[in-house]
């Protein structure tokens, strides 16, 4: 329910943002467990393909960092919960330690 | 089609050309918000066109502007008469100016930054060159009454972010830039009205400096006696202090440690070379060029084929002004067969030559790094 509800949402965005942005589909991500957390917590503000041009450089804490920066500064209402299965997901798929 | 994109983080889709409307097929960088790169080749022409010029946004929700309706509200605690002027009065109760001038994202040539950075990772065509239309900011402060006391000039888009929690695009400039004769407020690109993606119906144009100040879809003017509050100014767009010592300083965001980026880079790029090229020994390559600086011309463009050993001039071409891109070319016979590096540089006429290595800062800014490209003789 809360992913299909992040989805909708992101529909709606994109509709009224950009016509380029049905084209988002054709991003796909790694595909494992965490997969739908770090979709449904990042795809609300953008498209996803701002974590594949960010790999692979990024060591942990620069994944750790760019996660905080998003919550503290970017205001992204993501579960404190959720915070170290993102980081892990996208340091496993996209970084390099 | 350029193959090679040497240099850029292995994640970037190499080559991923995508159309947005209105414009012919781009790097895409991200759809939403949408970061479209030009391509090198693009710039064969001086001026480059509407349809072909790069696409940069902070925020997802980009609306349709309606010209009739649109306003541009001009204010603040440092002007006597705040007023609203309609895209025909802007047009019509102004001196119109006309100049070219280059925009260049600060972050142009992020992706090339070794060790590489988080952000847009832009190659080399985060730039476009262009002819503006438009009014002086300065005539428009003017009318509205400016005080004394003014320090910023503020500016703010139509464009917002998704979530009311993102902070809003919101940039300023120090008032002695904001009442240059050069900075103007555009409604037209290339004899045309801007297009959606670079900010119909008017923008900002600020000669020299990053593109970040050249806010797009413009619909606030605030001339400040404090300096501005925002994420934009305060935490992004900055450099560490000392680094860039050439540049022009915009004091009153100075923090202990950190100032915004300001001007932008000494610059060339070899427009009709691609990296692995063939050609013949014997016959004559022609290289074609592009260079530009934040505005005091380029005195010269140099090549090497030797690896930096030594340089010979290349041939400037017609000059359209001092913020615009200067074309340049540059022709040379290969005696004998093999690999071969060819390898560009800008001087402007402060002196300033591009850097052999890249000034480290921690977002990517000012990589104006001397670049080769392989090419082969046989």
């Amino acid at each position: 329910m809360k992913i299909l509800a992040v989805v909708m949402a992101t529909v709606s965005f994109t509709i009224l943002a950009t016509a380029a942005a049905a084209d988002e589909s054709r991003i796909h991500l790694i595909d494992d467990a965490d997969a739908a957390t770090v979709v449904s917590a990042c795809s609300v503000c953008h498209s996803l393909d701002y974590i594949q041009m960010n790999s692979r450089f990024l060591k942990r804490a620069g994944w750790e960092a760019e996660v905080a920066k998003m919550i503290k500064v970017m205001g992204a209402p993501i579960p404190e919960a959720d915070v170290p299965r993102i980081v892990d997901y996208l340091t496993r798929n996209y970084g390099i330690d | 089609m350029r193959l090679a994109r040497a240099g850029l983080p292995s994640g970037v889709e190499s080559d991923m050309l995508d159309s947005l409307p209105g414009k012919l097929p781009l790097l895409k960088h991200s759809f939403r918000p949408p970061n479209y790169e030009t391509p090198v080749e693009y710039f064969s022409d001086t001026i480059t066109p509407n349809d072909r010029f790069f696409v940069r946004w902070h925020h997802a929700y980009i609306p349709e502007i309606d010209a009739a309706s649109w306003r541009l509200k001009i204010g603040g605690d440092a002007v006597e008469r705040p007023f609203d002027l309609t895209l025909e009065q802007l047009k019509q109760e102004f001196e119109p100016v006309e100049l070219v001038a280059v925009c260049q994202c600060a972050g142009n040539r992020r992706g090339l930054c070794e060790p590489h950075v988080p952000g847009v990772q832009w190659g080399e065509g985060a730039v476009g060159n262009a002819g503006w239309r438009g009014a002086r900011l300065r005539d428009i402060l003017t009318r509205a009454g400016l005080r004394l006391g003014a320090v910023e000039v503020a500016f703010n888009g139509a464009d917002r972010p998704v979530l009311g929690a993102t902070p809003d695009f919101v940039k300023s400039l120090p008032v002695w830039k904001a009442v240059d004769d050069n900075t103007l407020v555009a409604y037209a690109m290339n004899g045309s009205p801007l297009p959606h993606w670079n900010g119909f119906p008017a923008r900002l144009i600020v000669p020299g400096w990053a593109g970040t100040y050249w806010v797009k879809q413009i619909t606030g003017v605030s001339a400040l006696t404090q300096p501005l509050k925002s994420f934009w100014m305060n935490s992004a767009y900055r450099i560490p202090k000392g680094k860039f010592p050439a540049d022009d300083r915009f004091l009153s965001q100075d923090s202990e440690t950190t100032t915004p980026v300001t001007e932008i880079d000494v610059l060339s790029l070899m427009t009709n070379l691609r990296e692995g090229q063939r050609f013949s020994a014997g016959r004559p390559v022609a290289i074609q060029g592009i260079a530009w600086d934040p505005g005091y011309g380029i005195r010269r463009v140099e090549i090497s084929l030797d690896e930096g050993r030594t340089w010979q001039s290349a041939t400037l071409a017609a000059d359209l002004g001092r913020f615009s891109f200067r074309p340049w070319r540059f022709t040379f016979t290969p005696r004998s067969r093999g690999d071969l590096s060819v390898v560009s540089r800008a001087i402007n006429a402060q002196g300033i030559v591009q850097t052999e290595a890249w000034i480290a800062n921690p977002a990517g800014y000012h990589n104006n790094v001397i670049r080769k490209i392989g090419i082969h003789i046989v």
